[in-house]
């Protein structure tokens, strides 16, 4: 150690801290390190988007799918390939990368790195509503809406409405701790709640809520996509502008609030954007475990803490991995199907743990 | 809580302020970094009520120090720093080159700049502390001499051994004096506001006791009133002084030794 008394004395460092070339070299670098992340992970997507449709109970070749020669009507690898896989798949990025993201901003909101988008009770009140629709409700359709996800976003909202009523109640402000735990009870209650919905059913019913349940990419073509992704647009604007903010949040609000944060504004927009993201992917997937929490880790692993990385890089990774997911439960026990949910778990949970114990 | 305090910062210089616990000081801080709003009275920057500057704005020109940081996610101290110049970004921006060369300078300024690289959670606790300086250093403008620009800690010194006391001691005073900066500080170590401080402010109970330069206001009679502790102020043949508590239990020599817990040679 040092004498304190040569502590006035800059230590020489690699670079000269007051040459303005160096620091301008130095803010290209980290914009071109991001970009070249951005690049990484957008090429990892690419491929799992062309690979993942090829992969089911039918191997499709590539060449053949693409083959202009053959009219699209004659070509049944395009056929599979367009109108019965590439849907599913689209699904699982859509899916994956709006819980891998909302996974994110949960973890930053809450100060929490176990907070997942389900923590604060959006599934479970989702979950409720789907049981309540699969139970009750006759099977309605009108046009490509459906009472099925239609009653678990109504779910899911009025799950986000009380958590956010009780997190203001006590404080004029966001008291992170009410929300865990009023997120807490909230999901033990819906899951009480689900529980008598169930023994109210019969077998068939009991049945189709399980499924449900476990999450199920199959959506019935394009336009539930366009749906969602039209829902999903203002959350995704918001996401785009938090980065910063969650960022300095990190360090806790009163601090964020010196650093010029407004602090209360980025907790209510992180909140309601997270959520509901969260509601329109488990409408329409059902609630697909572990990739809000996975995803997330993994990329900080990868890129480090800077959530202006993070975020982007979660949202593709997140996408990718889903639909890497979905192709091996497509793959397992082909021709028979696994639910997505099963995969996700049974890779996320061992990792998850493998997480906790390198940490200790 | 705190009872009809009046306080004017002049530019320039490093106020302390001392009080026993609960005696209003973070308070204190809290309302004057705008993080608290009083219900009566007023605070204000520059003349202009602290409240009425746009957040942005009022980072640029006011920085404040935690006693202790615990960032959730593990960032480098790179990351940590820069998160000084959220009020100079724009809203889906990256750094520019001049929010680089401002937080070099800072960490070079607390001379923690060879630790760029490093991860915030495996430094020391004195280089956490300059680290968390350095980030706050970074939110001013570079070169607004003509605007007061005050930086606001609380107790920077607390959790520190000696050593890294001395090192943020001498930091607190560069700054002052090569920077120009105005410091506000509390801090319940006796020995450093008298070496650090040139005005010291004495709170009880939420009222001011004494305030004023620092010989006058740290002196044996102000400090038994404040702690009801008997404070020597030694001044030693060199000048120096030394503020010493006296002991309160009885005379080392008197204690009989019976040792209650014993460890004999352990190695692990």
């Amino acid at each position: 150690m040092r004498a304190p008394a040569e502590s006035g004395v800059v230590r020489t460092a690699a670079w000269d801290p007051h040459d303005p070339r160096a620091a301008a070299q130095a803010a290209a670098g980290r914009r071109r390190q991001a970009w070249r992340i951005y690049g990484l992970f957008g090429t990892l997507l690419l491929a799992a988007i062309v690979g993942a449709p090829l992969v089911g109970s039918t191997p499709l070749d590539l060449r053949a799918v693409l083959d202009r020669t053959r009219p699209f009507a004659d070509n049944l690898d395009a056929q599979i390939f367009f109108i019965a896989r590439l849907p599913r798949v689209l699904a699982a990025g859509l899916v994956g990368a709006t819980l891998a993201v909302a996974g994110v901003v949960m973890q930053a909101l809450l100060r929490n790195p176990l907070a997942t988008p389900f923590t604060l009770g959006v599934s479970s009140g989702s979950a409720l509503g789907a049981m309540l629709a699969l139970t009750f409700l006759p099977t309605w359709t009108g046009g490509a809406l459906t009472s099925v996800p239609l009653a678990s976003l109504a779910g899911a909202l009025g799950a986000v409405a009380i958590v956010y009523a009780l997190a203001q109640v006590r404080h004029r402000g966001f008291s992170t701790d009410v929300l865990l735990l009023a997120g807490v009870t909230l999901n033990a209650f819906f899951s009480a709640l689900i529980l008598l919905v169930q023994y109210l059913s019969d077998f068939t019913e009991t049945m189709r809520t399980m499924r449900w349940l476990m999450g199920d990419l199959d959506v019935a073509g394009y336009r539930p996509l366009v749906i969602a992704m039209g829902l999903l647009l203002p959350a995704a604007v918001a996401f785009a502008w938090l980065p910063r903010s969650l960022n300095a949040l990190a360090l806790g609000a009163e601090q964020a609030g010196s650093r010029g944060v407004p602090v209360l504004g980025v907790q209510r927009l992180a909140f309601f954007a997270a959520s509901l993201a969260t509601g329109v992917a488990v409408s329409l997937a059902g609630p697909i475990g572990f990739v809000g929490i996975i995803v997330p880790h993994l990329v900080r692993l990868l890129v480090g803490a800077d959530h202006r990385i993070v975020m982007p890089a979660s949202a593709l990774f997140g996408a990718a991995f889903l639909m890497a997911c979905d192709a091996l439960a497509r793959l397992v026990l082909s021709p028979v199907e696994l639910p997505v949910g099963v995969v996700t778990a049974v890779v996320g949970a061992p990792f998850f743990l493998w997480l906790l114990i390198r940490k200790t | 809580m705190l009872h009809g305090v009046s306080l004017d910062v002049a530019r320039g210089g490093i106020t302390g302020v001392l009080g026993p616990n609960g005696s209003g000081k973070t308070t204190l801080l809290r309302m004057l970094s705008g993080a608290l709003r009083p219900t009566s009275g007023e605070v204000r920057l520059d003349g202009a009520p602290i409240e009425s500057i746009p957040k942005r704005g009022l980072a640029r020109r006011l920085a404040v120090v935690p006693q202790e940081i615990h960032p959730v996610f593990d960032y480098t101290v790179l990351d940590l720093a820069l998160m000084g110049r959220y009020a100079h970004l724009g809203p889906f921006g990256f750094e520019t080159a001049l929010d680089l060369l401002a937080v070099r300078r800072a960490l070079a300024a607390t001379g923690t700049a060879d630790l760029e690289c490093r991860h915030f959670d495996t430094l020391s606790g004195g280089e956490k502390q300059r680290v968390v300086i350095a980030s706050a250093l970074a939110q001013f403008e570079e070169d607004t001499r003509d605007e007061g620009r005050l930086l606001v800690l609380d107790e920077p010194t607390a959790a520190l051994d000696l050593h890294y006391q001395i090192e943020v001691a001498q930091l607190l005073r560069r700054l002052a004096d090569d920077r120009g900066l105005t410091l506000l500080v509390t801090t319940h170590d006796l020995q450093f506001a008298w070496q650090v401080c040139d005005r010291v402010v004495l709170l009880q109970d939420g009222r001011v006791l004494a305030d004023g330069p620092t010989e006058e206001t740290l002196t044996p009679a102000h400090l038994h009133a404040l702690y009801g502790v008997r404070v020597d102020r030694m001044t030693h043949p060199d000048g120096s002084v030394s503020l010493v508590p006296a002991s309160l239990v009885g005379d080392r020599g008197r204690r009989a030794p019976t040792p209650v817990l014993a460890m004999h040679g352990a190695r692990r």
